[in-house]
């Protein structure tokens, strides 16, 4: 750490003064790069390795060298992966409860943000508060009575209380994030379509979501990856009997990887992740810029 | 304009709020209402004990350990996390020196930032997975892998020493590349013209990053040193997979996330678990409302 932080600091002072020496700007570029390049190797190179050992036998593994190629291009680990160890499923429940708990989560949230930022009427504050306080709540502390309540609705270990508490938990940040988003757009068109006499419902689905697509792209960025991570709430949730076929991704992996370290039987986990990751990268190579964009939307502002 | 403007907002926030109020405010005010009763999970709760449980908080060791090991991460997080992210944005962003009177980042920066950010976009169950196996104990983990063979394995996270220092390796990991690109568009923000006439007057990089770069981002900082706080609060899905035994060796990496879960699930305490919740969430709001005073600053504009 010492090197890196001490990198900027390279070049001499005076340098500064004259017109700048093209020696000394080179050194601190330089070393610049070293810093750089050494960061990005400690965070791919976990990834790589992974890669690379999905290939490999479990005997291979145990020799060390973790960066040396496999003796050969086996896909066996893979379909163990994918079948045995239930990935396949897994994916699929992910995708399922992602897919319709965000886009539940977008609906409601910009139905109740649109009403909030741009309605007056008695109540109207309390309720934003009352969304926005949400934030301020570490979630561990509902997880008991959060597992009650939903015991006593029969709603454990189903899909549907999965994805209503997954809605529920988004809806404070999506709401903030969009009622100040609807606050910022013009009320000029929305006045002139008022006069052309359209209803409120045609205003909000015609006028207000096409203008609020960037803001609201955002947030769907935000929530799909929030969601898609999740990992306490359908620990929680998905337990009892008959869950094990509900289990999502993130679950499913760490099950995996508990029975892979009672056997020390590693190749199949390794190849349980480069099918968990390998999706990511692809969506995030097509991607990138809106999901950084989306995900540091939130800090942001 | 009038006509027909209460149904359509009582029935476009009907829904909303009915599951916002069923499963998150219900749930917290049930948080603070059970968290003065002994109740194990199952049948009516009805034994009051009052702040019993916050006395048996007191008493309990696994309570202290897991107090220190988030402010171990509290405290650390937050100040790797920021510097190294700080530097390699600046780095991204300015580092590049002046060319044709522009002030520009280094050759590769957007390569650079893609590469940093991807971990981001991985949830910590899988990193805790992934970092399991970087750590582990013999050859087939990736860095007693890399080591001679001559070398006796280090256990990394069977020792109770380092696992906590592993928990910390693993969240900075993750968290940097995050820090990076939010730092970057706030340097995005602050017009190069301040860093021409700065490099005109003579100013070195270093003076550049410290008395430009730095000010103007400050709000930025603050919001990263916030966030990065309640993460350390967090940390669960690390500790729940990665660590041996789960919150071990020996209690070595328990936290109070680990705490509240195995308490509500595993040892039958929601009562007790939902007291350790309230506490939680009392140590959250002072951290933010003390890092947010303490860093308050005439705010610069740029």
């Amino acid at each position: 750490m010492t090197t890196i932080t001490k990198t900027p600091g390279t070049k001499p002072l005076s340098a500064g003064r004259a017109p700048e020496p093209k020696r000394d700007l080179k050194i601190a570029t330089g070393l610049s790069h070293v810093a750089l390049v050494a960061w990005a190797l400690i965070t791919a190179g976990p990834l790589l390795w992974v890669l690379l050992a999905s290939f490999k036998s479990n005997t291979e593994i145990f020799l060390g060298k973790p960066f040396a190629l496999p003796n050969s291009f086996s896909f066996d680990t893979y379909v163990n992966a994918w079948s045995d160890a239930h990935i396949g499923r897994y994916f699929i429940n992910s995708v399922f409860v992602v897919v319709i708990s965000t886009a539940g989560t977008m609906l409601l949230g910009a139905m109740a943000a649109y009403v909030l930022a741009r309605y007056k009427f008695p109540g109207n504050r309390a309720i934003y508060y009352l969304f926005v306080s949400g934030l301020a709540f570490p979630t561990f502390m509902a997880l008991a009575p959060l597992f009650y309540i939903l015991k006593g609705i029969g709603l454990l270990g189903s899909f549907t209380g999965l994805i209503l508490v997954y809605i529920a938990y988004s809806l404070p940040f999506t709401i903030f994030f969009l009622a100040a988003f609807f606050k910022s757009l013009p009320y000029e068109i929305e006045e002139a379509a008022t006069v052309d006499g359209a209803s409120h419902i045609r205003k909000f689905f015609q006028i207000m979501m096409p203008m609020a697509r960037s803001g609201l792209v955002s947030i769907t960025i935000f929530n799909i990856v929030g969601q898609w991570n999740q990992y306490l709430l359908p620990v929680v949730i998905m337990s009892g009997p008959g869950a094990d076929q509900k289990l999502l991704l993130t679950q499913g992996i760490a099950q995996i990887s508990v029975s892979a370290g009672y056997q020390a039987e590693w190749s199949t986990l390794f190849a349980a992740l480069v099918l968990t990751i390998l999706p990511m990268i692809i969506v995030y190579a097509i991607f990138q810029r809106q999901i950084q964009a989306g995900l540091t939307a939130g800090a942001v502002k | 304009m009038r006509h027909g403007k209460y149904p359509f907002i009582i029935g476009f926030l009907v829904v909303p709020v009915a599951l916002y109020v069923t499963f998150v405010v219900w749930a917290y005010i049930q948080a603070f209402y059970l968290s003065v009763y002994e109740w194990s999970g199952l049948g009516p709760v009805e034994n009051f004990v009052g702040f019993d449980n916050f006395k048996k908080m007191w008493d309990d060791t696994t309570f202290w350990q897991s107090i220190k090991h988030n402010i171990f991460l509290l405290v650390f997080l937050p100040i790797i996390t920021v510097v190294l992210a700080l530097i390699f944005a600046f780095l991204l962003n300015v580092g590049g020196g002046q060319k044709g009177g522009v002030i520009r980042g280094v050759w590769g920066s957007k390569v650079y930032r893609i590469i940093f950010f991807f971990p981001q976009l991985l949830a910590l169950a899988i990193v805790a997975v992934i970092f399991g196996r970087v750590f582990g104990p013999d050859k087939s983990g990736m860095i007693n892998g890399l080591f001679p063979d001559s070398w006796s394995p280090w256990l990394f996270l069977a020792d109770e020493r380092y696992a906590m220092g592993c928990i910390l390796v693993v969240l900075v990991w993750q968290a940097v590349g995050f820090y990076v690109v939010l730092f970057s568009a706030g340097m995005g923000n602050i017009p190069t013209e301040v860093y021409e006439a700065a490099a005109i007057d003579g100013a070195s990089r270093v003076t550049l990053f410290f008395k430009i770069t730095i000010p103007l981002l400050w709000n930025t900082v603050q919001v990263a040193w916030v966030y990065l706080g309640i993460a350390a609060f967090d940390a669960f899905a690390l500790v729940n997979i990665m660590t041996v035994d789960r919150g071990g060796p020996d209690g070595a990496t328990s936290v109070l996330s680990l705490m509240i879960y195995r308490n509500a699930f595993e040892f039958s305490q929601a009562g007790y678990a939902s007291a350790l919740g309230v506490v939680l969430f009392f140590l959250t709001l002072t951290f933010a409302w003390v890092t947010l005073s303490a860093t308050r600053r005439e705010s610069v504009e740029a």
